[in-house]
């Protein structure tokens, strides 16, 4: 019998054949750690030794709350600067330089075939890239440095089949909100999770990033799309290295095959306080909101930025909202600043922030006060997320946002172009 | 056998929960986390947690993010185990790196009630409720139980390095 992309992987890695179910230690391509490297590193030092074992593989990006907010960020930052420099770690990506997915993407870390190790849990994200990645704890990300070594079980795998092509004003966040509303928040726990299909093929980088990224929403290990000529090209002269892509064999063992028709998907909203509470746009329109988010490592990307700018240009954001633009990275941003999207943008009243989390993980720029509601093209949607506990998250695509800011209430996008 | 009270909660509880997103970045002190254990889900638990508590929940726990917290501020006020359906794997990981056992149990976890006298026998893989009701687990594999004993996985690693053993 045949074997998944992470069976092949992790056999590669472990220099023997394994299936589902087996335990390997292997060692990885990449770790990549952000703010929370100060917290690793005080777990590194607890280890007795004074060299980390592998700088060249470690990737670090301050992205969580930058630029610091408060003293004890910046003290956390400041650790991170000069561990840096002491143990010559060349990729540091300092504040300006955008979300750690993004840039470990953009940077070229992300290469088909490869295996990457992230203490943070949408490091799925780069299975857009077929890469075997996934989240890891601050002490598994101390000790990998310490060891480059680290156990891993082998994930049972569950194939997702994406037929058709979307309708208008649908998008990849639509997909998977669709998925996780179904399946729920456990239904790939421990799996792996293999999308593909004439749609998988037919999706953009950005596109898949999102459903990568989303994949950590239903508990996966990892995500896994089949990198193809899109993939290659994007890497053509970014690529940190030589890669060989690895992919399913056609007879390999899968637990579990859903087929989704991408044609049938209506833009979804995943509403409070769990990312599998999903409805369709049209069963919560009207719920009114006060701060929207369009940004984080989900949808920050030039794609959304686009469908936002086309559907706020020459309209006004409604008064009662605050609307948070965050391109993903300095890389986007730029993107997005010389195709005129920006200035739309702040015409429209929306507010431009720095390339970073921002206020997704509820620490700084744009925390909620108790009983406020946002609208977020987030991945998550937790409880007291974005700030106080009394407030509420809904989630959805950046166009379901774009449309629903003009109304100041969440609104259909259908028809919003 | 350490003896303690169960907590009961439901399916899906979530890192946000357990350990409030906005303190993860500001590197805190054990005791500092332990009051801020499962604030937002339970606000009575950080003050009458008592040490060999067991929390025994629905399916899902720990699912979120992958802030390894929310595994410590359980160990430090003490919990001796998590019992639960099931486990998201991220706090799986995290709970047995940080030296808290994670016991996934269907039958404990329904059949054990909000504040039931517990005890677990970690070698023959049993946990042992009110009225004799034995519910037994699959032993730790070797590696685990090692990380477990060490009190987690930076005293193992140390302990490792130190004999200068590859691994
Ligand atoms: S944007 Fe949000 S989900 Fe993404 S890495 Fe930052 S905090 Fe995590």
């Amino acid at each position: 019998m045949g074997q998944t992309f992470s069976e092949k992987i992790l056999s590669q890695k472990a220099g023997r054949e394994v299936r589902a179910g087996d335990v390997v230690t292997i060692s990885p391509d990449y770790v990549l750690t952000h703010d929370n490297s100060a917290a690793i590193i005080k777990e590194f030092q607890k280890l007795g030794i004074q060299k980390v074992r592998c700088p060249q593989k470690i990737v670090i990006v301050l992205d969580h709350v930058v630029p610091a907010s408060t003293e004890k960020y910046a003290q956390n930052h400041k650790s991170i600067r000069e561990f840096v420099s002491a143990q010559g770690i060349s990729h540091f990506y300092d504040v300006h330089n955008g979300i750690c997915h993004q840039v470990f993407s953009e940077e070229g870390f992300a290469m088909p075939g490869t295996l990457v190790l992230g203490a943070d849990s949408h490091t799925t994200s780069y299975g857009a890239f077929g890469v075997f990645s996934a989240g890891i704890g601050r002490s598994e990300a101390a000790s990998v440095w310490a060891t480059e070594k680290i156990w891993l079980r082998v994930p049972e795998t569950l194939k997702i089949v994406l037929d058709g092509q979307l309708p208008k004003d649908v998008y990849a966040k639509d997909i998977i909100l669709k998925i996780i509303g179904d399946e729920g928040a456990d239904r790939a726990n421990y799996r792996a999770v293999e999308f593909s299909g004439d749609g998988a093929e037919g999706m953009s980088l950005a596109s898949r990033l999102v459903l990568a990224n989303m994949a950590a929403e239903m508990g996966a290990k990892n995500g896994y799309f089949p990198p193809d000529e899109k993939t290659f090209d994007f890497l053509k002269d970014r690529a940190k290295g030589i890669y060989q892509p690895v992919y399913s064999d056609p007879d390999a063992d899968y637990e579990d095959i859903l087929e989704y028709d991408l044609s049938t998907i209506e833009p979804q909203v995943a509403c409070p306080h769990t990312v599998d509470n999903v409805k369709p746009v049209t069963a919560v329109a009207g719920t009114a909101f006060h701060q929207a988010v369009i940004g984080t490592c989900t949808n920050g990307r030039f794609e959304d930025l686009k469908v936002t700018a086309d559907i706020l240009r020459g309209k006004t954001v409604a008064s009662s909202v605050r609307v948070l633009v965050i391109p993903a990275s300095r890389t986007e941003y730029l993107k997005a600043l010389h195709a005129g999207f920006l200035e739309d943008l702040v015409r429209s009243g929306c507010i431009i922030l720095n390339p970073g989390c921002g206020p997704c993980l509820g620490a700084h720029q744009g925390v909620l006060a108790p009983g406020e509601v946002a609208l977020s093209t987030a991945n998550r949607n937790f409880r007291g997320r974005m700030g106080s506990r009394d407030s509420e998250i809904y989630l959805a695509s950046p166009a379901t946002v774009a449309a629903s800011v003009i109304q100041g209430k969440i609104t259909d996008p259908r028809g919003s172009q | 056998m350490k003896k303690g009270r169960a907590w009961k909660y439901g399916n899906d509880v979530n890192t946000d929960v357990i350990f409030p997103g906005k303190y993860t970045y500001a590197v805190m002190e054990p005791e500092e986390m332990v009051r801020h254990a499962l604030e937002d889900l339970d606000p009575g638990f950080a003050d009458k947690v008592q040490p060999g508590d067991v929390i025994v929940a629905g399916k899902n726990f720990g699912c979120g993010s992958s802030r390894e917290q929310a595994a410590t501020c359980l160990k430090c006020a003490g919990v001796q185990a998590v019992i639960a359906k099931s486990f998201a794997r991220i706090f799986y990981r995290n709970a047995i790196n940080q030296g808290l056992p994670v016991i996934q149990s269907v039958e404990a976890a329904e059949a054990i009630q909000q504040g039931e006298e517990v005890a677990i026998d970690f070698q023959k893989g049993e946990i042992i409720a009110e009225d004799k009701k034995v519910f037994s687990f699959p032993s730790f594999p070797d590696f685990v139980l090692g990380i477990l004993e060490a009190g987690g996985l930076i005293p193992y690693t140390k302990k490792k390095l130190s004999k200068k053993r590859s691994f």
